[in-house]
């Protein structure tokens, strides 16, 4: 029986273990394979060596990502606290709004965003309309920022608001009765409470932020390059794969590292650590 | 007496989601007493205790703290502390931590916050348990380290929600005896809330039993039991055969066809009165020499006694008895004065009969009640 239930639980497991095999594995071992060869297909370090040409590409990737989750965080935490203290159905209402945006494909969100900002858009428009002097807003780092805010701001705040709105209740009214205003129970009990959240929602807008290359290239009209933007142009334009998978290599490490860290801040259970 | 009073509830009346849950009721409570708000689910126990501690603003009425109103005043503020049902532990905080929590809120120095801690861990016998993680306590020792929690303070008054209702009976026994020495000890009012009238009996100096939003009566536990205001109060506070009698005159009460003498005065001629008397008080004797015949339909063996259903003229009393009496043995009962309680007829009259559908009724009491999230 037992070995029987075995086999069937192995076999239930196999379709799952192809599939990454095909599609997660092989593709990061071709990634390496092409990362440490020439074009020949010969073992070469030149494309490690090459790399040093990118930090700075590879610095201003790093550093946009953290402002945009920065920002990301500061809007959607309160946000999320927010909707954890509302009546159900607002907040069922409010989470499907909050996520509508991502039923429109974001190319097109992205150009939206495009269509507003740039010098004779629709902003500059009403701008003069009231006589003001127009802004310089696309191609300028902040509205690139914006445009990985606007995108991932989501998954920040789900994360954030499905442990919010799990945080027991009474552990605040603990917190009230003990002699803590609302701050102090915010910094002393919600917080704390709500790091696994935190430490996911960080996770899922710095990661696509860092890889990202299309917003970049649209907010900035190709002007300010992230590292996405090198490894689409090295694939894309110089059919350079191997230069292209030695930055995508550092960039997984670089990923992989930054998840490593947050998942330090939560266990299996999803519950904190620290 | 009048300086002593610590809490005073004044005409409170509490509606919450369109249901009345407490209505025009007043209550003081003094410092340093043990005080139990008993009733049924529902019946507006805890919502009194959520108003004191501040978690609720009453709709009409005004809170009193040594003569001051708080009405407007914060949780935090206030000096009381609250055990919740559950006990609201912080899990991502270890004992010590989750007992210093006050402390350290209140600015007290280290040395000062490790003292106060190491005394509360001492006080309920956790001394060994200050870096555990709460969630990996039995519910019996998160109990006391949520007690240890709220002492910590120093809070006036402790208010407790059924702080007992999750653990077994075994611990929930010996948790009783703990609270009340440690209330005691430290010197600090108690405002229970509890269904269980056994735990209200045992622990209170003061007994509240509430219904529907109303306090039904207030008194010590041995004056709730004997002289119980109306039949919802003799009915849920132990066991009790409620007849209906008329009061012939000052002591003296006519029920199920028979007259008896009572202790009971100050009725009107003939007016009709509800007459409680408690199972243990009957005393059985042959049948001829029997104030009332009856015939035994059940017995039950209790331990300390058998506990028989007995069929007086169609109405069934509960009678206790040391004495073996067989299922359809006829006997004779004699009610002694002082076992004979006579109350005036209330709204509640008639609400409660005699022990036909006992077995259910039992059945239901015994059933602990569930907490969800458990």
């Amino acid at each position: 029986m037992r070995t029987l239930s075995d086999t069937a639980r192995r076999m239930l497991s196999a379709p799952y273990l192809v599939w990454s095999i095909l599609f997660i594995v092989a593709p990061m071992i071709f990634v390496a394979y092409y990362a440490f060869t020439d074009k020949s297909g010969a073992f070469s370090l030149a494309n490690i060596q090459a790399l040093p040409d990118y930090a700075n590409v590879f610095g201003r990737s790093v550093w946009y990502s953290v402002i945009a989750t920065l920002i990301c965080f500061i809007i959607a935490y309160p946000l999320a606290l927010c909707l954890a203290g509302m009546r159900e159905n607002t907040q069922r209402t409010l989470i499907m709004l909050i996520m509508l945006p991502m039923w429109m494909s974001f190319l097109i969100r992205t150009y939206a965003w495009l269509c507003l900002l740039q010098d004779n858009g629709i902003i500059n428009g009403w701008l003069e309309k009231i006589h003001l002097s127009s802004l310089h807003m696309i191609n300028t780092p902040g509205a690139v920022i914006l445009g990985m805010v606007y995108n991932y701001l989501p998954y920040m705040i789900v994360p954030l608001y499905n442990v919010l709105s799990k945080v027991d209740k009474s552990l605040l009214e603990a917190s009230h009765d003990l002699g803590a205003n609302g701050a102090q129970s915010l910094l002393r009990v919600t917080l704390p409470l709500s790091l696994p959240g935190i430490a996911s929602g960080i996770t899922m807008v710095f990661v696509p932020s860092i890889s990202t290359f299309y917003i970049s290239q649209k907010m900035s009209t190709g002007n300010i390059s992230m590292i996405g933007d090198v490894i689409e142009q090295q694939f894309q334009s110089y059919y350079n794969y191997n230069m292209g998978a030695a930055i995508s290599l550092v960039l997984m490490i670089a990923i992989l590292v930054s998840m490593m860290v947050m998942r330090r801040f939560t266990d299996n259970n999803g519950e904190v650590v620290v | 007496m009048k300086q002593n009073r610590l809490i005073d509830l004044r005409n409170i009346s509490v509606r919450l989601g369109g249901t009345q849950v407490l209505r025009d009721m007043s209550l003081y409570i003094r410092d340093k007493e043990f005080i139990t708000l008993l009733g049924p689910s529902g019946c507006g126990k805890t919502t009194t205790l959520r108003l004191i501690a501040g978690f609720l603003q009453p709709d009409a009425g005004d809170i009193l703290f040594n003569g001051k109103s708080v009405k407007s005043m914060p949780a935090h503020k206030r000096q009381v502390c609250t055990i919740f049902q559950r006990y609201a532990l912080f899990p991502h905080l270890n004992v010590a931590d989750n007992i210093a929590f006050g402390l350290r809120l209140q600015k007290k120095s280290k040395a000062e916050i490790a003292k106060t801690v190491d005394e509360m861990l001492s006080l309920v016998n956790l001394k060994s348990f200050a870096d555990r993680a709460v969630a990996s306590l039995s519910g019996g020792q998160q109990q006391r380290v949520a007690i240890a929690r709220a002492l910590a303070v120093k809070p006036q008054v402790l208010l407790l929600d059924e702080p007992l209702g999750a653990l077994d009976l075994k611990l929930r026994k010996d948790m009783q005896l703990e609270l009340k020495k440690i209330q005691r000890r430290m010197g600090v009012t108690f405002v229970y809330v509890t269904h269980d009238q056994e735990e209200a009996l045992s622990m209170s100096d003061t007994v509240v039993v509430m219904d529907g939003g109303k306090i039904q009566q207030i008194g010590t536990p041995i004056d709730i039991y004997n002289e119980p205001k109306n039949a919802f109060v003799a009915d849920f506070i132990g066991e009790s055969n409620i007849v209906d009698g008329a009061m012939l005159s000052d002591c003296r009460v006519r029920f199920s066809g028979q007259e008896f003498v009572c202790l009971d005065k100050g009725f009107a001629k003939d007016e009709s009165v509800d007459v409680v008397v408690r199972p243990e008080d009957v005393v059985v004797v042959a049948p001829e020499k029997g104030m009332l015949r009856g015939k035994v339909t059940t017995n039950t063996f209790k331990g300390v006694h058998f506990e028989m259903i007995v069929d007086i003229g169609g109405f069934l009393w509960m009678i206790q008895t040391t004495d073996y009496h067989p299922v359809g043995a006829v006997i004779g009962l004699v009610t002694p004065p002082d076992a004979i309680h006579v109350m005036k007829k209330s709204e509640y009259s008639g609400m409660f009969g005699d022990y036909t559908c006992f077995t259910e009724e039992y059945y239901e009491l015994s059933e602990p009640e569930k907490e969800d999230g458990q």
